[in-house]
């Protein structure tokens, strides 16, 4: 296969020429089509298939595998343990910053999770390398596993999350909390959950000498191949990576992992091209997860219901060995203004892999957790669950004080709330039933989410045939970025999109950033942006300069990039084209390039930060507690929207994520042993269609002149803050049942109507 | 052991010498016949996204063992668009943003192509929701999913009609 | 997977005297059997494939109105049996609210009936399971254990039976028809699953080598075809097995109860027929009063194995529910959410 990758396709109907259209994705005939290679699509001649083996106890050593048996397989062909693996020249134990974990390389026979990777069984069918892993039954000198709360071990951490801090604090919490008419306290546990993007992790790697392609899923190309290189021993150079496809990433294909690493090592090895792809199973360990977090909050509140204290504390897991801990805390500093506010985690360690970022780490737990706790104080005071939030509005950031570049919240209640049609609510849980006698309620929660920038480069290419080039090292995990991307480049090259070529998802060309953090789109599209402007600017000086050209001497003037021709800013009549530009120039192209990143003087002076409003309904059967998510609004405020169509989509993934915290997901770990009992997709459970019957986004609109040049936030991630608390909260208010941990399940809400009433207003 | 079957893959025949009973329709395609457009989500008939067309009908391919269906009829996602044409399934999946990843994509289409042949569901969104509920999606593309099906079954059967008249 | 010898017999008796070799497994869809094998909970080193089998694949009308189904017939093609559907409305409703569309587009009669349990520790090869392999110990036992048996368990093993069909089946006096090496014979559906006592292993009642070649609703069965429902408690709306599940099918004329049918689904190791409450129910007038004494009644020696005592709370509410929806009557059309205790959502909002 060629090693260029690229996305011309432009067969997605057309509603206008630039950015802010809802246009269709421009990877969608190959997406319905089955012609998007996704990276186990790739088979290069004499590849052979590599099947890990992991591990069944969670803290021990390995004493025994029956290679012997493995390798009298026929097809066999290799096994890899700690006895012949060949070495490494990065210690797989020392972390490579920034987003560097400790990896499980089979450095030695330590285990310290279940699934950990104990071998790696090499052979010419998948079959005989999938029955070969299996024959190598291991042995195993057991520990006692730590699970939980009960036998973790508690530690400090000065960091949580990717280096944000783990105590701030903001005024004085005690005084805050003395000064409370009323007291608002509870706790709550959040499950470990798992990623589970629809593509399993996988790679095909062929060695050319000391250098390698990779054909793999990977959210972060120019980072990953610096890490490769190291870990390889070889410039980052020769380190390829191919991923013009990922089916999905969540954050899961941010971060280098052991299994993919062996099956490079393989290759190399054996010297034939090796591809290796997970099981389902396989990812309950070494590709990260939602760490399970314990958390308290306290709310104080004066006789206004305006918070007087807001107090945070998170108890978050991680591993034995490293550390990755959800920020949940950290999602009660930007929102709700009080005059003291105290976020602070401890960390727990648990012989579990390494949590990691996921889809809003941190923020999806805390705002979990936080938009009941506010929905209970609402409750305490005797007021509306909106009207309640309206109350601590936040004018400016809480605790810094700086101003928001925008936010447009306000906006986002009032609208969600008149299309969901919150007004008619009752502030009395149990008190609305449909035709059949279902219970029914109605809950809300704050959607927020921060917009983190990512230093990216790109090159952009004026051709002779007028159309351009755009080429960044990006990654579209089905966020849209190929459309939205070539969207932005379009408008600065003054192009239509159809006219733009895109190239990306490959790391030779200019590193696009990492696509995480709801970042991509600002990061990477501002590069292509600059890219742009630079090559309209190299063009209009070829134009202006020469005298044949209608734009001659407008140098100072000003020239504007608009249909594919410079047009002179002070007479629209002078005009010419691209292509007659630099036929006559005699140039077959003019290339710009350029750098991005975010000013740091605006991320000084501004909170920068999206918001929305999500309001639920849900259904719960009376007696059975079954409950259905029958309604779901978000209204979202995420500055300017290059494409309404895949952004309404990226909310709605966000939202229904927001239901599958709520009422699904949780990994169930056997207490004595660590394993994590539904490793699987038919147990660990995520929405199916049957689960969304409605979903609403609206679109608010913002203009934000400050969070970047094209203005843009993110929108990847926000939909599942506020969504999870505002489902928590609609089955409060349908059954009067306050359910203090996730996923709120079937017998939690098993209870007496009698009970139930008797227990509302305390 | 080398096993012999005879299958009908996108309307041609073949003869596959099957190096292993233990191949399964799913393996067979994407490993052995370079039809990697199904996809590969759980191996464990817990996701749909291997979902194919024998005989006409929706299964899951990797549940299903390539030895047994000899003399079987498959249909995957590669077999759908006439020329540069898509189906109308497809046409109306890229229409309403039916995926955002699209790996489910391969499987959620042939599912849907399955679920309108059944006839089940009509034009009930409730029934399409549910019909296909056996294809994860975990970008949650599902709203697109349910009015894209919505709208090629009502495509396909305006299409019926015109033939039959 | 392991290795295993491919077998492909062209009739029946060819098919029974394969399966005679120890180690042998019968494949029908294999929807079942080839995840096992995957997981390794299962290692046949012989499958016998019996898709082929000529005249299994038949619903047959009985001349007394009774109906024989071949076990080769697919679950959805069943299901959507006009004729069958009619007749059966409860057994249509519990195979269509069983796992996806296209698992029922595969998955077989006999093999719906003869698929194990889901029990987590029974897939878990690192795990004890008496079930997988006798004497081992059980370790769902002490461990995961909030969706296993709360009827006819014992400290052998705890685990459910997963199958919806059966839970309706058992209601109904189905019957099996078997072939085996010493002829054919017949067995009430009822008696096919074993609870576990001592012997976990022997997890119905066939013997080594036999095959399903049908199964028979008897013509009474369909005095039930207006008042009989089948409801499924999951946790989400589709595509989940049973926490508990119940089919509840009556004779009702002019508001008393002249027979009642009921059985539960996700509490044992076998369909749980209720026939005590079937009983006190009989000549009742309908009431929620006698309903909730029957749910009582059903559950009287249900006790939790772990962490399930909610279970039991449950399976008496859905026995109750169940009760209460077949009184109703069965809906004119499947619901489109079949089992489910949600009516469909009309209109929600966001279609076009
Ligand atoms: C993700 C998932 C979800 C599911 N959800 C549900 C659910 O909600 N409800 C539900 O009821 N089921 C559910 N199932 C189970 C499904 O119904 C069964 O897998 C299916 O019915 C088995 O039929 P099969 O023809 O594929 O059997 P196979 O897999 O071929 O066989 C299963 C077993 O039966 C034996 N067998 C088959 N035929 C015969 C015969 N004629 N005589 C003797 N032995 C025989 C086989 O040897 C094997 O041990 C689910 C399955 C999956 C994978
Ligand atoms: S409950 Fe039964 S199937 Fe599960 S582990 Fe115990 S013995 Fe095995
Ligand atoms: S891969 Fe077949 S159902 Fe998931
Ligand atoms: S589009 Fe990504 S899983 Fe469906």
């Amino acid at each position: 296969m060629s090693s260029e990758i690229a996305f011309p396709s432009p067969q997605h109907r057309r509603h206008g020429s630039s950015a802010g259209q809802p246009l269709t994705r421009r990877d969608g005939v190959l997406k319905v089509t089955g012609r998007a290679t996704y990276a186990a699509d790739n088979h290069p001649e004499g590849m052979l298939y590599a099947v890990t083996a992991v591990s069944s106890i969670a803290r021990g050593r390995v004493t025994a595998l029956d290679v012997e048996a493995a390798k009298a397989h026929p097809g066999v062909v290799e096994v890899l343990t700690p006895a012949n693996r060949p070495p490494l020249s990065h210690d797989p134990d020392d972390k490579i910053p920034p987003f560097g974990f400790r990896v499980e390389v089979l450095q030695d026979d330590t285990v310290r999770y279940v699934n950990q990777p104990i071998a790696l069984v090499i052979a010419e069918t998948l079959e005989a390398a999938t029955e070969g892993a299996a024959l190598l039954n291991p042995q195993y000198e057991v520990e006692s596993a730590r699970t939980g709360l009960e036998n973790g071990e508690r530690f400090d951490t000065p960091a949580v999350g990717v280096g944000a801090p783990s105590r701030t604090a903001y005024g004085d919490i005690d005084a805050g909390l003395a000064a409370a008419v009323r007291v608002t306290e509870a706790d709550y546990v959040t499950p470990p959950q798992y990623h589970n993007a629809m593509e399993p992790h996988a790679v095909v790697a062929q060695w050319d000498g000391d250098r390698v392609t990779l054909d793999m899923p990977n959210q972060a190309l120019a980072l990953s191949c610096a890490a490769y290189a190291a870990y390889f021993g070889i410039p980052a150079g020769n380190v390829l990576i191919r991923s013009p496809f990922l089916g999905g990433g969540f954050g899961s294909k941010a971060i280098l992992n052991g299994p993919q690493i062996l099956a490079i090592l393989a290759a190399r090895m054996l010297d034939r091209p090796v591809k290796l792809a997970l099981t389902r199973a396989q990812m309950y360990g070494p590709v990260g997860h939602r760490g399970q977090t314990w958390q308290k909050l306290r709310l104080g509140t004066d006789g206004e219901g305006r918070l007087t204290a807001l107090h945070h504390h998170v108890l978050a897991a991680t591993s034995s060995f490293d550390e990755f801990m959800e920020p949940a805390a950290n999602a009660s500093l930007p929102l709700y203004a009080s005059p003291a506010i105290l976020a602070e985690h401890d960390g727990l360690r648990l012989d579990t892999g390494t949590p990691g970022p996921m889809r809003a780490p941190g923020e999806a737990s805390g705002s979990a957790v936080l938009e009941v706790a506010m929905d209970e104080a609402a409750i305490a005071c005797g007021m509306d669950p909106l009207e309640f939030r309206l109350a601590n509005y936040a004018e400016t950031e809480p605790g810094t004080g700086k101003p928001f570049s925008s936010k447009s919240l306000r906006e986002c209640y009032a609208e969600g709330a008149k299309r969901f049609g919150w007004s008619g609510r009752p502030l009395e849980p149990r008190r609305m039933r449909d035709e059949n006698g279902f219970l029914v309620g109605w809950g809300m929660g704050t959607a927020v989410f921060h917009c983190p920038h990512f230093p990216a480069e790109a090159r952009a290419t004026l051709r002779a045939d007028g159309t351009a080039l755009v080429e960044t090292a990006g990654a579209d995990m089905g966020q849209g970025a190929w459309t939205a991307l070539a969207q932005i480049a379009a408008e600065a090259l003054g192009l239509d999109p159809d006219q733009v070529e895109l190239h990306s998802g490959i790391s030779s060309l200019p590193d696009g950033g990492i696509a995480g953090g709801s970042g991509h789109t600002a990061s990477a599209g501002l590069a292509l942006h600059n890219a742009g402007v630079d090559a309209i600017a190299r063009l209009a000086e070829l134009a202006t300069a020469d005298p044949a050209s209608p734009l001659f001497g407008a140098g100072n003037i000003g020239v504007e990039a608009r249909s594919g021709r410079l047009h002179r800013r002070d007479d629209e009549g002078r005009s010419e084209s691209y292509s007659e530009i630099l036929a006559r120039a005699g140039q077959a192209e003019v290339v710009g390039t350029a750098k991005a990143a975010r000013d740091p003087a605006v991320a000084e002076a501004h909170a920068l930060f999206s918001h929305g409003a999500v309001f639920a309904e849900v259904k719960v059967d009376p007696d059975l507690g079954q409950v259905r998510v029958t309604r779901l609004v978000g209204a979202f405020a995420a500055g300017r929207i290059i494409n309404p169509r895949l952004v309404r989509s990226q909310y709605f993934g966000g939202m229904i994520w927001g239901i599958s915290f709520a009422l699904q997901e949780e990994a169930v770990t056997d207490r004595r042993t660590g394993r994590i009992m539904n490793a699987d997709l038919a147990e660990y459970h995520v929405p199916v269609n049957a689960d969304v019957p409605s979903l609403d986004a609206i679109l608010i609109p913002e203009d934000d002149p400050y969070v970047n040049p094209l203005g843009v936030k993110g929108v990847g991630e926000i939909g599942i803050t506020g969504t999870v608390g505002a489902i928590a909260n609609a089955v409060w208010h349908a059954t009067g049942v306050r359910v203090r941990h996730f996923p709120i399940r079937l017998e939690d809400l098993l209870v007496n109507q009698r009970d139930v009433t008797s227990a509302f207003g305390n | 052991m080398s096993l012999s079957i005879g299958l009908t893959i996108n309307g041609q025949p073949r003869t596959v010498a099957l190096d292993d009973p233990r191949v399964t329709l799913l393996d067979l395609l994407r490993e052995r016949l370079d039809l990697t457009g199904t996809k590969k989500g759980c191996d464990r008939g817990q996701c749909g996204a291997c979902t194919v067309l024998v005989d006409g009908r929706r299964i899951n391919s990797c549940l299903a063992l390539a030895a047994s269906l000899d003399g079987a009829t498959v249909t995957t996602i590669e077999g759908l668009a006439d020329g540069e044409a898509l189906h109308p399934v497809q046409a109306a999946f890229i229409e309403h943003d039916g995926f955002q990843c699209g790996f489910c994509t391969p499987g959620q289409i042939m599912s849907a192509i399955g679920l309108i042949a059944e006839g089940h569901a009509g034009d009930d969104p409730e029934r399409i929701r549910e019909l296909m509920s056996g294809n994860i999606c975990r970008c949650g593309a599902y709203q697109g999913i349910t009015e894209a099906v919505l709208e090629a079954q009502k495509t396909l059967a305006e299409r019926n009609r015109r033939d039959a008249a | 997977m392991n290795r295993f010898d491919y077998i492909r017999p062209v009739s029946v008796p060819e098919a029974i005297a394969a399966a005679a070799v120890p180690g042998s497994a019968y494949l029908a869809a294999g929807t079942n059997l080839l995840d096992l094998m995957k997981v390794g909970a299962s290692r046949p080193e012989r499958v016998i494939n019996i898709t082929r089998l000529p005249g299994l694949d038949r619903i047959e009308w009985l001349p007394d109105g009774g109906v024989r189904v071949g076990t080769l017939v697919r679950n959805s093609d069943l299901a959507y049996d006009e004729r069958f559907a009619k007749t059966f409305p409860v057994v249509a409703e519990a195979l269509l609210s069983g796992a996806s569309a296209q698992l029922r587009n595969a998955a077989t009669v006999g093999g719906n009936l003869m698929q194990r349990t889901r029990c987590a520790y029974f897939h878990d090869l690192a795990g004890a399971c008496n079930r997988r392999e006798p004497g081992s110990g059980c370790d769902a036992l002490g461990g995961e254990n909030r969706l296993q048996a709360v009827l006819g368990w014992s400290e052998h093993c705890i685990a459910t039976h997963p199958s919806d069909f059966c839970v309706p089946l058992a209601a109904l006096d189905a019957i099996v028809e078997v072939e085996g090496p010493h002829g054919g014979r017949e067995i009430a559906l009822d008696t096919l699953h074993r609870l576990p006592g001592a012997t976990p292993e022997q997890e119905t009642a066939l013997l080594p080598g036999e095959l399903i070649v049908a199964l028979r609703l008897p013509a009474e069965a369909s005095s039930f075809s207006r008042n009989a429902r089948y409801i499924k408690l999951r946790e989400r709306t589709s595509y989940a097995f049973a926490v508990v599940s119940a089919a509840a099918a009556l004779e009702v004329e002019g508001g008393t109860i002249r027979k009642a049918r009921i059985a539960l689904g996700g509490v044992a190791a076998k369909p749980w027929r209720a026939r005590e409450a079937e009983a006190l129910l009989e000549g009742k007038q309908a009431t929620a009063q006698a309903f909730a004494e029957a749910a009582e009644l059903a559950l009287a020696e249900a006790r939790p194995s772990g962490d399930n005592a909610f279970k039991i709370e449950l399976a008496h509410r859905i026995v109750t529910r169940a009760l209460s929806l077949a009184l109703e009557g069965t809906p004119q059309a499947m619901p489109a959410l079949p089992a489910s205790p949600f009516p469909a959502l009309s209109g929600a909002n966001h279609v076009i």
